[in-house]
Parts: structure tokens; C-alpha cells; sequence
């Protein structure tokens, strides 16, 4: 049996004329480390701030565990949030902010001492707790931050986009050393983030999020192999999508009339207009996949690992990408071919919606 | 090139340059005058240097109680001022909201009006025809010949009243530079929000605290206004006692010993003060 660490039942938060958050229901399962991914304004801050306590949600229930915690304020919560901005306490030491909690709670000043020092060494900061915050690097100052929330061994640590701020080789590290922590300590975490590549680097399992509903839940392969909807289809990496018709049970109908197949199941509970989706690194020139499309290159980039074409089709361009250096030139005419099984399909009126 | 490179190292003295000569005439010449007339004997208006060191003898002796008056007075006006201000402050920053501007000129709106009449119009305010003792005198708070001026209470009040804003704007200041996101901190790390406040937002609020509270004690030290117009020779301070050495008495020497008596002492007690609070966290700005 699976244990809940965080349960939302029909959340919905509303500020003014803004739905931010809409009838959201949600699972989190203990131990695992969760992204909430999306465009801003998508309600995932939010989310994360109705579980911290710091916003109270206009309808619906949380429950952390067993509990009941809608109306419970911050610091009667057992979770414990790593701000965005870090929000290190400016007066203080490395090592009194993060005793700070610890210290609230009362814990004793001998036991404390060790947790402070032992959580300083698991972030790499030994021996830096008689500094302040601003002798600090911006890497540091996350770390104090991590530090400061998870001494406190909450039921489950929230992170509000906290690499943002990092330069790129260092978020690099950071992604990889909070995923170390998170299996380090088994605690689950729910991270916020925009950045699909850094959600499907750490997370086990990446919550899609659009305009205050959850687009779709699943583990950072599943969602990048067979996503539902063209939103997610398109926010994780990129996607071609051909415009079609459901034509039989593994057959769609291509505005040009063309027919493409795919794997079975796939159309399942879809009827009428559909998408067929096919990722870029998965179309190859020539081939002898099962669909096939006529094209001519419009253009050619090459960025080192793979050359990425784009190549004109009678149902819509089409990207291409070919690892390492490709042959081929724009004018070019060619045939592409891909296989059922890469394909997936979105409903469209999913990818009309405004 | 050269030329040029002079030039530009001369340009932060030249910029410094009004600044220090306002300064020399306006603050050294002064203070060396007053010096050397603290030492110097006679009578108007002929006075002679002579160390005479008898005049700060003669000076602390003679009006010690106006001192430790002034003291007092300026000190319990500085603490009523701070426990009046800090909530109206923090009330601002934190709640203003659009309307910020509006009470900070609010705050400061008496100082369109002369220090002067703001204080005659204390004399009204407590005179005993007046509301408020009328007011007091009818539910037997104040006895039935019971009066608010002329007490030290009245000067005290006039203080506190004149020296206000100054208290209010540092307070404001440093209080609304405290980030907000460190109380949500504090709160998620098991603050309740009066924990919060002792151990985020009072401690960040300090430098303010420290600012406004010399901004008001030193001045009301040395003020004689108050205690002249609101009260009476029993409730006069040591700028009264200056005053009068200075502009009836004429008695120089005395006047200049007394001003520089004063002046160490606030002085003595702003380092004290600064100790206390402690200069470190003083220092340590909010980002």
C-alpha cells in the first residue's frame, strides 16, 4: 500500500477575478521527489504555498498524512519550504539560521549542535557556520537554505523554484545534489519549477500543470513518450504535430488524406479531430518506417550532438534531427518515415483551447 | 592627459570643499570660540582668557538638578516616543499599502507650522479652561484645582509631541525595508507570528530604533522651549539654565562651561547607548 504524504481534494484558490488554482486534486506519494512543472501563472506556486500554509485555499481540503491541515497556519505544518529567494535571515549566522527551526521547537542545545553541524556537512558547508548570509556565494546561500529547511526533517520539503537564480553549471550541480539528498534522507519533496529539462532530471514524478489544472501526472519518460495533450506535448521538449482524423482503430486521416498509423491503444477514447505526435529525434530521412511523408528542406542547423532540419510537408513542417553532422541541404526533396510504436496522439480540441 | 588625470583627482576635494568650509565657520570657529570662553573670567563684556577650570566646577555644581532634569525629561520622551511610534511605523510599512505617502506626510504635517506656535498651542490645549482638564477634572482624575500645565508632566508631553516624527520616520525606515519573505521564513520554520516578530522583524528594525532614538533624546536634551512655555522655573531644563546665562545674565563663561557639559554627556550616553545595541548588527544592512 502506497503511503500519502500530501492529499489535495478539489482545491481551488481564487484572488479576485483570478482562478489560480482550479478544482485540483492530488496524490503525492511519500518519498518520492515531485516537480510541479508549468509556464508561470500556471498555479503551481500557489499550490505549493496553500501546502506550506502560506496561502488558504477559497475551496477544498489538504491533508498532510492523516491530517487535516486547511486553516492550520505556517508553523503548525510539517513542512518546511526553501524559498525562492532563500529569505536567509540577514542577522543571523550560517549556523543560527539554521538552527532557527530546531531552536522553536525547543530542541536541546546538545542535540542541536550535532544536528546543525551534521546537516551543514550533508550540504558541503562545514565549517562555515560562523559566517553571515552575505559573505556568501549565491550557491552557498542555497545550500544554507536547504540546510535551514531540512534539519527540521519535515514530512515534506517544499522548493519554490530555488535554483532560478543559479548560474547554469551550477544548477547543474545543485539539480544532481538535491536528487543525492532527497535518496540520502528519503523525505519526499515537491519541487516548483518552469524548466522542463530540470523537472525531468530530478523528479520521479512531474505534475504538468496549465492555467490551474493538472494536465497530466506521470513519471518524466511517460510523459515525454505518450503525452495526452498537445500542451504537455509541446512544454516538454518539442513535438511535431499532424492534424488529422480518427480513420480506425490504429489509422488517423491526415488533412492531406494521407493516412499514418499508430500502435494500438493509442487512439483509445479518442474520436474525431486528433493530432498525431511525433517527436523530432524519432522522424528519420529515408528509413523504412511504416509512415511515411514527402518533403522538401527548408532549413538546416547543425548544433554538434545532432543537426536539426526542418523539412516542408503537404500536412505542415516538420522538424527533423539526425545525430551528428547531416548530409543533407536545404532544396533538398526526401522522404521521412517513422515508426507506429513512436507516435502518440493529442484530441485537438485540447490543442485549441486558447 | 596628465592635466586631465590632475584634474580628476582633485574633483572629490573640490566637491568636498563647500561642505568643510560650511563646516569651519559654522561648527569649528563656533566651538573654538565657546571653548576658549568656557575658560576665560570677567564680566560682560569683557572676558579674559585664563583656564579658568573653575567654571565647569561651578557649572555642574550649581545646576545639577537641571541637568539630571533634562536627562529625565528627554529620556522619558524618548521612550514614550518610541512605544508610540514603533507601532504607528510598523502599521505604515506594513499595512499602509497605497496609502503610505499619505500618512507619512501626515506624520510630518506639523512641521508646516513654526516649533514656536506648535508649542503655544499646547499652552491652549492644557490650559486649565481647557477640554481635557475640565475633562479629567470631571471624572476625578485631576482634582477639582488640579491643572496639566506648569507640570512636568506638560513638558514632558510638549516633548514627546514636538520630537515625534523624528522618532516615527527612521522607525519607518528601517522597518520597511524588512523583507517580507523572512517573516514567511521565520513562520514556516515554527514561528508563531509574535515569535516572528521578536526574532526577525525587531532585531532587522534595530538600526532604526537606534537612529530615532538619538534623533529625539539629543535634541530634547538640550530643549528649553517645552519647559519654558509649558511649564515654570521648577520644571525648567539645562538649555533653560543656558539660555538665560547666555542672553540674561550675559554671564558667557558659565554659559559656554554648561553647553559643553552638556554636550559630553549625550555624548558619553549616545556611546553607551551604541554599545548596548551593539555596533555589528548596526552595520548589517538587509538584503
Amino acid at each position: 500500500m502506497t503511503v500519502h504524504d500530501v492529499r489535495l481534494e478539489n482545491v481551488t484558490k481564487q484572488f479576485a477575478e483570478v482562478t489560480a488554482v482550479d478544482d485540483m486534486s492530488l496524490d503525492v506519494e511519500s518519498g518520492k521527489f515531485y516537480a510541479f512543472l508549468g509556464p508561470s501563472g500556471c498555479g503551481k506556486t500557489t499550490t505549493l504555498r496553500m501546502i506550506g500554509g502560506f496561502e488558504e485555499p477559497t475551496e477544498g481540503t489538504i491533508y498532510l498524512g492523516d491530517r487535516t491541515v486547511t486553516g492550520l497556519p505556517p508553523y503548525k505544518r510539517d513542512v518546511n519550504t526553501v524559498f525562492q529567494s532563500y529569505a536567509l535571515f540577514p542577522h543571523l549566522t550560517v549556523f543560527e539560521n539554521v538552527a532557527f527551526g530546531l531552536r522553536r521547537r525547543g530542541v536541546k542545545k546538545q542535540l542541536l549542535r550535532g544536528q546543525v553541524d551534521e546537516m551543514l556537512r550533508i550540504v558541503g558547508l562545514e565549517g562555515y557556520g560562523g559566517r553571515r548570509p552575505k559573505q556568501l556565494s549565491g550557491g552557498q546561500q542555497q545550500r544554507v537554505a536547504l540546510a535551514r529547511a531540512l534539519v527540521n526533517r519535515p514530512r515534506v520539503l517544499l522548493l519554490d523554484e530555488p535554483l532560478g537564480a543559479l548560474d547554469l553549471k551550477l544548477r547543474k550541480e545543485m539539480q544532481l545534489e538535491l536528487k543525492r539528498i532527497q535518496h540520502e534522507m528519503g523525505f519526499t519533496f515537491i519541487h516548483v519549477t518552469h524548466d522542463q529539462e530540470e523537472a525531468m532530471t530530478m523528479a520521479d514524478r512531474i505534475v504538468v500543470m496549465n492555467r490551474g489544472r493538472i494536465e497530466q501526472l506521470g513519471d518524466p519518460a511517460e510523459l515525454y513518450e505518450r503525452p495526452r495533450t498537445a500542451f504537455v506535448a509541446s512544454f516538454l521538449g518539442v513535438s511535431n504535430l499532424l492534424p488529422g482524423v480518427v480513420a480506425g482503430p490504429e489509422l488517423v486521416r491526415l488533412e492531406s488524406g494521407q493516412e499514418l498509423r499508430v500502435a494500438a491503444g493509442v487512439l483509445n477514447g479518442h474520436t474525431g479531430a486528433v493530432s498525431v505526435g511525433i517527436r523530432p529525434e524519432k522522424v528519420r530521412i529515408g528509413g523504412d518506417g511504416a509512415n511515411r511523408l514527402a518533403g522538401q528542406i527548408v532549413e538546416r542547423a547543425y548544433v554538434g550532438v545532432s543537426t536539426q532540419y526542418v523539412v516542408k510537408t503537404d500536412v505542415g513542417q516538420v522538424s527533423v534531427y539526425v545525430q551528428g553532422a547531416g548530409a543533407h541541404v536545404p532544396g533538398e526533396q526526401l522522404q521521412l518515415s517513422f515508426d507506429p510504436e513512436s507516435a502518440f496522439v493529442v484530441s485537438r480540441s485540447e490543442e485549441d483551447r486558447p | 592627459m596628465r592635466l586631465l588625470h590632475r584634474q580628476k583627482g582633485a574633483i572629490p576635494y573640490m566637491l568636498l570643499a563647500p561642505g568643510m568650509a560650511w563646516l569651519l565657520v559654522f561648527f569649528v570657529v563656533p566651538m573654538w570660540y565657546l571653548a576658549k570662553m568656557s575658560l576665560s573670567s570677567g564680566l560682560f563684556p569683557l572676558f579674559n582668557f585664563g583656564w579658568a577650570w573653575g567654571n565647569f566646577h561651578d557649572a555642574i555644581s550649581l545646576y545639577k538638578p537641571q541637568f539630571v532634569r533634562s536627562g529625565q525629561y528627554a529620556a522619558i520622551a524618548t521612550a514614550i516616543a518610541l512605544v508610540v511610534s514603533y507601532p504607528l511605523a510598523y502599521w505604515i510599512a506594513f499595512r499602509g499599502g497605497r496609502w503610505k505617502n499619505l500618512f507619512l506626510l501626515l506624520v510630518i504635517a506639523p512641521f508646516f507650522v513654526t516649533y514656536l506656535i506648535r508649542t503655544l498651542a499646547w499652552q491652549t490645549i492644557l490650559s486649565d479652561n481647557g477640554v481635557i482638564v475640565k475633562t479629567l477634572q470631571h471624572v476625578g482624575i485631576l482634582g477639582s484645582d488640579g491643572r496639566l500645565l506648569a507640570t512636568s508632566a506638560a513638558v514632558i508631553a510638549g516633548i514627546t509631541y514636538n520630537f515625534l516624527p523624528f522618532m516615527v520616520l527612521p522607525l519607518y525606515v528601517s522597518l520597511e525595508q524588512v523583507d517580507q519573505r523572512l517573516i514567511e521564513a521565520a513562520e514556516d520554520l515554527y514561528a508563531s507570528k509574535p515569535r516572528a516578530f521578536m526574532r526577525v522583524t525587531l532585531p532587522l528594525s534595530l538600526p532604526g530604533v537606534f537612529a530615532g532614538v538619538l534623533l529625539t533624546f539629543i535634541p530634547a536634551a538640550g530643549d528649553f522651549i517645552n519647559a519654558q512655555l509649558l511649564g515654570t522655573p521648577r520644571q525648567y531644563m539645562i538649555g533653560n539654565v543656558i539660555q538665560s546665562e547666555f542672553l540674561a545674565v550675559r554671564d558667557y563663561p558659565t554659559a559656554a562651561a554648561l553647553s559643553f557639559v552638556l554636550m559630553a554627556a549625550i555624548l558619553v550616553l549616545v556611546l553607551v547607548f551604541a554599545r548596548i545595541l551593539g555596533t555589528e548588527r548596526l552595520t548589517v544592512s538587509h538584503v
